[in-house]
């Protein structure tokens, strides 16, 4: 992302711009980062807090510093229950979104390098999912997987999360635009299967499509909220994103989960904020 | 490929050109096969049988023997349709997600907009910095963005209780506004990416010629740069569109911040209540008519701004 950035800045010095208008912009950027981080920087400053100094201390500067404490009374809060959540998060999202990007990318593949009958059809009908919202798909997917009884499961929020139909339609104009007619058709007459043709020659073209496609599917089945709301009453298999939830409805019953809830947060928000930064570097592929 | 000249007969080009193609498509049959099975299998699965599920499910109705006697599920036709369209509390939440996105999508594409074409624009420095600051909300899951707003609005724990005191942001007037400025707060980044890379995507001897004729940058960003990235502000409005008729975790979780959110507050809240009842077949004719309107939606918009560019 640094070469763009860097000739973007070149490419514009023409006569130089006012003082009027550079100090009217930054002042933008300014309120605006004021606007996006202050929040972030309050739940961080809250999260080292003892429970006395989280009501009665300056919110946006810290007290006694207790994170550690705070992070090890969450770890023991319940048998580490929230770290389970945690682990369970990064299996649904991590393995789902490995396993969607696989199957997304063979069928852009497949929709740009080979003519079968149906093949467009079948792309509208893709594309069609597209617009489906993931949410009101949630009820529907229960009733189906109640009548199969496997609700409350680990495979009824899963499942589910490996299907990308956005990551087909970026794969096939990927592949379309990056991988050449001519070096399948080469890899054909050395003898390569399809299949093998794909896995090795394909799927390395195709990388920064596969990227994004993993990284925008991470991140919708991470922020997944109504699914697992709606399948799942173990608390075993929750991601932490419900059983934060669930935490914090709890708050006003049980006033010390609090303290719990604002280091976990933090924990969690940490965690993805290094994704953020991929995200952000692959956004130009999408 | 040898194959070319299996029909040696055959005078015109045409004729050649085709046995070649459909000898091709079924010598790849199996590899095709392979490629588009795994991801044809699980969106029928997931995505086409639960369609197919909710609109049989929409279909039916329970009926009793008296009032105590054995639910039995028989075929009701449009019973559960025409009690989607009598029911006020399902179109008070259409009405208000739809006033909720015709101010908040605005906003939050517009604050992306200038945020983006300011990110382009020579006139800001530490280009990097602010890019991540503006992207890190995005980090944060609806849920937990919500949850931590919720302390931020309340009189008692936010940094700003000099403001909070005095206005009552969870209050039944100010709501639906500020978890507009969640969802604000949270996606701003992530439009204004998806703008930015369109805009990085223009070749810059575009902007030259009118840079030395002397336009502003304001002027640039008008004329020259907001028409090329037309399609990637349409896609933004259309994810976002999306987004505000489906609104759920946020309100959702200021439930337990204020009484003034109701469990009919949005269509997928109505349909979240209903579904644990349990009216299932109501629920479901709920989902049917929300991702219809949903669909019309988006897909007018589309329609709308593509006649626009041409």
């Amino acid at each position: 992302m640094s070469a763009p950035t860097t000739s973007a800045t070149k490419k514009h010095q023409g006569p130089r711009e006012s003082l009027f208008s550079r100090s009217g912009a930054m002042l933008v950027m300014a309120i605006c980062t004021f606007y996006f981080l202050v929040p972030i920087w309050w739940l961080f400053v809250a999260a080292t807090k003892d429970r006395g100094d989280f009501t009665s201390s300056a919110p946006l500067w810290f007290a006694d510093f207790n994170l550690i404490e705070n992070i090890v009374n969450l770890a023991n809060y319940r048998d580490g229950l929230f770290f389970q959540w945690m682990l369970n998060s990064i299996l649904y999202a991590g393995a789902g979104a490995a396993v969607a990007t696989l199957f997304a990318t063979m069928m852009g593949y497949a929709l740009a390098k080979y003519s079968f009958p149906g093949r467009e059809t079948l792309f509208n009908v893709v594309l069609g999912g597209v617009l489906v919202p993931a949410t009101a798909l949630a009820l529907p997917l229960f009733l189906v997987f109640s009548q199969v009884g496997a609700t409350n499961t680990f495979w009824s929020v899963f499942l589910p999360s490996i299907v990308s139909p956005f990551g087909v339609y970026l794969a096939r104009i990927y592949a379309t635009s990056s991988v050449p007619d001519e070096l399948v058709e080469a890899a054909r007459i050395d003898g390569s299967g399809e299949i093998r043709t794909f896995f090795t020659v394909a799927t390395r073209l195709m990388t920064p499509a596969m990227v994004t496609i993993f990284l925008f599917q991470f991140v919708t089945i991470w922020n997944n909220f109504f699914l697992p709301l709606i399948m799942l009453r173990d608390e075993k298999l929750f991601p932490v994103t419900l059983g934060l939830y669930i935490w914090n409805s709890q708050v006003n019953q049980i006033p010390e989960i609090r303290a719990y809830v604002s280091s976990a947060h933090c924990c969690r928000s940490s965690r993805s904020s290094s994704l953020s930064s991929a995200c952000s570097a692959s956004g130009a592929v999408g | 490929m040898t194959t070319d000249i299996a029909t040696p007969a055959a005078p015109a080009k045409a004729v050649i050109q085709k046995p070649r193609l459909k000898k091709k498509a079924t010598k790849n049959r199996a590899a095709v096969l392979f490629f588009i099975a795994p991801f044809s299998v699980l969106f029928g699965l997931f995505y086409i049988v639960p369609i197919i599920v909710a609109i049989y499910q929409s279909l039916l109705t329970v009926e009793r023997d008296g009032t105590f006697g054995k639910p039995t599920e028989v075929f009701g036709g449009f019973v559960q349709y025409a009690r989607v369209f009598q029911d006020d509390a399902f179109w008070a939440s259409i009405l208000r997600v739809l006033g909720f996105g015709v101010v908040q999508v605005p906003v939050m594409l517009g604050l992306a907009l200038l945020l983006a074409l300011l990110l382009d624009s020579p006139l800001v420095r530490g280009k990097r910095f602010f890019r991540l600051a503006f992207f890190a909300p995005y980090a944060v899951p609806g849920v937990i963005a919500a949850v931590m707003w919720g302390f931020l609005y309340s009189p008692n724990l936010s940094p700003f209780t000099a403001i909070t005191k005095e206005i009552n942001f969870l209050g039944a007037d100010l709501v639906l506004w500020s978890i507009a400025n969640v969802v604000t707060w949270v996606f701003v980044g992530y439009n204004m990416i998806i703008i930015y890379s369109a805009l990085l995507a223009i070749p810059s001897e575009i902007y030259e010629a009118a840079r030395l004729d002397g336009a502003s940058q304001a002027r640039i960003a008008w004329s020259i740069k907001i028409p090329l990235i037309t399609p990637a502000i349409t896609l933004t409005a259309i994810f976002s569109i999306i987004g505000t008729l489906q609104l759920l975790a946020e309100p959702q979780v200021f439930k337990s911040f204020t009484s003034a959110v109701t469990s009919t507050f949005t269509p997928n809240l109505l349909i979240y209540s209903t579904a644990s009842v349990p009216n299932v077949n109501l629920a479901a004719a709920f989902s049917v008519v929300l991702a219809l309107f949903t669909f019309a939606l988006s897909f007018t918009v589309l329609k709308f701004t593509q006649r626009k560019a041409d």
